[in-house]
């Protein structure tokens, strides 16, 4: 195949060029596109809350005490979701919550991403004693009852932002380690890095010519994922009073507030969790998307099989 | 042996397949024609990526998105492999008429099962076995191509064995129910040179014990010589020439096919440098327009842009070439000026 | 095999070491457990004595040794709460915890392998973007939600089920549910996902050029061999479901099984019960895993014992 062949339209070089063909890719998948413009509202969200939110998420007031949604009886669009058992304006909390999803989601995956890489890095690399050690303390560490480990560790050193923060962290980091391993094993056996070996490369040379862009696209995908974990692990844990503490807002805290007047108010419920639901699949339909389009071969089969469909709707379906 | 008394078994038409891809479509079968009779054996020899594989898949009705067949029939016993209800048909004629072996026999096995489960599903598809009849024609077959101790091998898995005896598994597989055609796809490629040599005759032999006919597909020009009757060679989805063995070898008339004899260096040449083909295999996104040999053809000229004649030659063979190089033995008969024309 | 497990269950001991230590760093070390046991209102004499009665004044070293030995004859205490031996409370409430996974899980392996096979058929065709979208839908709902949104319409609007508690079978529907339906959601995403990988192995064409039947095909091959990496995430959900699942779903429901209990015994600071609870998860899920390896080694033969 010489390159002089390739056709211009579908082997677009520039940066430009290649980011107009993601975009239209991304367009024509549906699902991860909504997924994407999602994410993209959340942060907005997350970012400007303060400007966005109608009202102060702690305001309480008497008066406007369990307000129904705007649509039922009762509800008026003041309140577009209603209230709580304090006044508070659940719509502001469903905003300001993001702030806290994101926060400590972004903090843990930066957290215990760095501990997992740079222990599976040095794992892969070094191999045999460290190798052995740090693979033993993963699978202790994978071994722990994760959640029932939290609460203890939690029912000791009392619950809070900085605390869900650290523990999240000491109980995630080894999806990374073993993945970041796991590459960095099968690199080092590929002959052109035995062959910089041979030749006396330093070791730092060869990790971050050759072993480095390995990770990038993998951790990438895995960093999301993750992400949507520790979103729905803060959740679990200040839904069971172990996370977030009031006077902070945190959708779980939410979901655990409303949870004494789920038979009366429902809404107290239902759209703090709609909101974490949401944030999840969005990043998980957009992660999706990502992982196929960072694959060359899956790319391709996603291609071929878009045209195999088109084909068979053109004959009328008589494949 | 009078192949033109019997209709031939295989004939493959004007045979085109395209796969999808983001750049574009690629060409990969550009109007293969060929057929196989019965107890013939045929080479088709190529370079990789000419489409020999393509081809042998094509037959198996093996080609599954992103490619698709585009164009021509497949035509086994008179019937066509391509319509409706010869799909159909189809699925009973695999593994019992026509068998299909892999380059790769390592990959080609479910590392999961025993081998002689594996052989066993053949004759219990095709042939209606129960679990103890095909057991006991596994361990025949085992022997039949040449595995010591069948009984113990037969209870083994595909990576205890060695690369030569798993592909005689393959083997075994495939002549299970007797068929009629043997496709065998590289089938040494993947092996010692030492095992090479016997599984080409274990090919041989049965292929005399069991009057089978043979589509041997292969880039090793040595392995051709001794086992076949007919060499199609193949370049850039088309078959571009077809021969008797000894005529391909001794009077090539493709100059492609010349310049395939020529850089197969022998022991008793004494040359200082290996006789390379010059260039490089086209782009199949767009092939080139007319004979896609041209751009490394050192016969070639204006002529060569538009599509190349179909010339027969009295020896029974052909070649698609507007100079072939044994301009005295073309016969030109009335069909082929018609296939010259655009 | 004999020394396949000798060496699993040697491995496993270390396991249970490594949470040996962390249980006496969390509780002893990283904060003050006497100060968390003890109402707000109590004197430094009070605390003291507590302390000492507790044998938490001695020297950390000793009290190491003391723990593990503790441990090793299962001597969990008492728990403060309920006053009796805190292992004894374990096992009251462990069974019900095992039913509720048994029934979630159960139903979740049973649904997700036909779901995901089917998928699978026609990647990117109409039946695999419905299952893809409803799988991660299930994922991303979080459990705890799903269980109260249930409650809200199938207890409270509809009136069919009870909304917590135990008692017939039909207190169980609610949270087997609860429990089943995350899991069926990442079942049903493997398998499809490994059986695609699986059909588009060499020796699928192998088994397709033999002109076996499709179902042959599918099931004898492509998901014989696809049973691998399932059995393997089947075994991680349940060890999740032990490790945390539990904890939300019988919280939500008011399940009295291991996971209530804990979160019970946070309230009453029973720090003792806690240490019991989770060195007992720890060591289920050290036989499981252990399970789980022989499993493999059973169905994978190319898997050397070491």
């Amino acid at each position: 195949m010489t390159a002089a062949n390739i056709l211009p339209a579908q082997g677009a070089t520039t940066p430009r060029g290649r980011l107009a063909v993601l975009a239209e890719e991304l367009w024509h998948d549906k699902a991860g596109f909504i997924g994407f413009v999602v994410i993209v509202l959340l942060l907005v969200m997350a970012i400007f809350a303060p400007l966005l939110a109608p009202y102060d998420p702690a305001a309480q007031s008497i008066l406007t005490r369990l307000k129904p949604p705007a649509w039922l009886d009762g509800g008026d669009w003041a309140h577009p979701f209603g209230t709580d058992q304090l006044g508070r304006d659940i719509l502001s909390r469903v905003i300001y919550g993001a702030r806290a999803s994101l926060l400590v989601g972004v903090s843990v995956v930066t957290f215990a991403g760095t501990i997992g890489v740079l222990l599976g890095l040095f794992a892969g690399y070094k191999g045999g004693r460290i190798d052995l050690f740090i693979m033993r303390a993963v699978d202790v560490q994978v071994a722990f009852p994760g959640l029932l480990l939290i609460i203890l560790i939690v029912s000791v050193v009392g619950p809070g932002l900085l605390t869900t923060i650290v523990v999240l962290a000491l109980t995630n980091w080894m999806v990374y380690a073993r993945v970041i391993r796991g590459i960095v094993l099968s690199v080092r056996q590929t002959a052109y890095v035995e062959a910089a070996e041979m030749i006396g490369t330093r070791p730092s040379r060869i990790i971050f010519r050759h072993i480095l862009p390995n990770l990038t696209s993998p951790l990438l995908t895995l960093g999301i994922l993750e992400f949507t974990n520790i979103v729905l692990a803060e959740a679990a844990m200040s839904f069971l009073g172990l996370g977030i503490q009031p006077p902070a807002t945190s959708w779980g805290l939410d979901i655990a507030n409303g949870k004494d007047y789920l038979f009366v108010a429902w809404w107290l419920v239902a759209f703090p969790g709609l909101s974490i639901s949401i944030t999840v699949l969005a990043i998980n339909l957009f992660a999706n998307w990502l992982r196929v389009t960072t694959d060359p071969q899956e790319r391709e089969k996603r291609f071929a099989r878009a045209k195999a469909a088109e084909r068979r709707r053109h004959r009328g379906g008589g494949g | 042996m009078d192949m033109t008394s019997e209709m031939p078994l295989l004939e493959v038409e004007q045979l085109s397949v395209e796969f999808d891809t983001r750049r574009g479509i690629v060409h990969g079968l550009r109007g293969v024609n060929l057929s196989v009779g019965r107890g013939e054996t045929l080479a088709i020899v190529g370079e990789s990526g000419s489409g020999k594989s393509v081809t042998a898949q094509a037959v198996m009705g093996l080609i599954d998105v992103p490619g698709r067949i585009a164009g021509g029939d497949i035509r086994w016993k008179g019937r066509s492999l391509l319509s409706r209800e010869g799909a159909r048909a189809a699925r009973d004629i695999r593994g019992k008429e026509i068998a299909l072996i892999f380059q790769d026999p390592m990959t080609s096995l479910n590392p999961l099962l025993k081998i002689g489960v594996q052989i066993g599903e053949v004759l219990q598809r095709h042939l209606g076995m129960s679990r103890s009849q095909a057991q006991t024609r596994v361990l025949e077959l085992l022997e039949a191509v040449g595995i010591p101790a069948p009984p113990r091998r037969a209870n083994q898995y595909p990576h205890e064995l060695s690369g030569g005896m798993r592909q005689r598994v393959m083997i075994a597989m495939a002549i299970a129910c007797e068929p009629q055609l043997l496709i065998a796809d590289e089938p040494t490629t993947a092996l010692d040179v030492t095992i090479q040599a016997q599984v080409l005759e274990l090919i041989a032999g049965l292929q005399e014990s069991l009057n089978l006919s043979v589509i041997l597909i292969t880039h090793d020009l040595g392995v051709v010589a001794g086992l076949c009757h007919r060499v199609a060679v193949m370049y850039a989805g088309r078959i571009v020439e077809t021969g008797t063995a000894d005529d391909i070898f001794e009077r090539p008339a493709h100059p492609y096919t010349q310049g395939l004899i020529r850089s197969t260096p022998r022991l008793d040449d004494r040359l200082d440098r290996l006789i390379a083909i010059e260039g490089a295999p086209p782009d199949m996104l767009s092939p080139p327009a007319g004979c896609a040999f041209r751009l490394r053809c050192p016969s070639a000229d204006t002529t060569c842009t538009q599509e190349p004649p179909l010339l027969s030659f009295m020896n029974g063979g052909n070649a698609a070439c507007w100079h072939p190089s044994n301009v005295a033995a073309v016969v030109e008969t009335a069909e082929v000026a018609i296939q010259a024309l655009p | 095999m004999i020394r396949f497990l000798l060496r699993r269950i040697g491995q496993g001991f270390l396991v249970v070491l490594g949470v040996t230590m962390v249980v006496f760093v969390a509780t002893r070390l990283v904060g003050d457990p006497v100060q968390v046991m003890l109402p707000l209102s109590s004197t430094d004499q009070e605390r003291a004595d507590f302390r000492h009665q507790l044998g938490l004044d001695k020297p950390i070293p000793q009290q190491f040794v003391e723990f593990v030995g503790d441990l090793a004859t299962l001597n969990f205490g008492n728990s403060l709460w309920q006053r009796r031996p805190a292992l004894s409370v374990v096992f009251q409430h462990l069974p019900l915890t095992l039913e509720l996974i048994a029934c979630g899980l159960g139903l979740a392996i049973l649904l997700s392998v036909p779901l995901g096979a089917f998928a699978a058929l026609r990647p990117g065709g109409v039946v695999d973007r419905i299952a893809t979208l409803g799988g991660l839908l299930g994922l991303s709902i979080p459990q705890f939600w799903l269980g109260l949104m249930l409650i809200v319409f199938l207890a409270v609007k509809l009136h069919w089920l009870p909304t917590s508690g135990i008692g017939g079978p039909s207190h169980f529907i609610l949270p087997a549910i609860t429990m089943a339906l995350p899991s069926l959601a990442r079942l049903m995403m493997m398998v499809r996902s490994s059986v695609i990988d699986e059909l588009n192995q060499q020796y699928i064409r192998t088994a397709r050029a033999k002109g076996l039947h499709f179902t042959q095909v599918l099931f004898g091959h492509a998901m014989r061999n696809a049973l691998v990496p399932f059995l393997t995430l089947a075994g991680w959900e349940f060890i999740n479901a032990m490790a945390g699942y539990t904890v939300v779903v019988e919280s939500v429901f008011a399940w009295p099984g291991l996971g209530f209990t804990a979160l019970k015994a946070i309230d009453h600071n029973d720090l003792y019960l806690l240490q019991a609870i989770v060195f007992t998860v720890a060591i289920i899920i050290v036989i499981v895993n252990i399970a789980m390896d022989v499993v493999y080694k059973a169905i994978d033969p190319r898997i050397k014992l070491a």
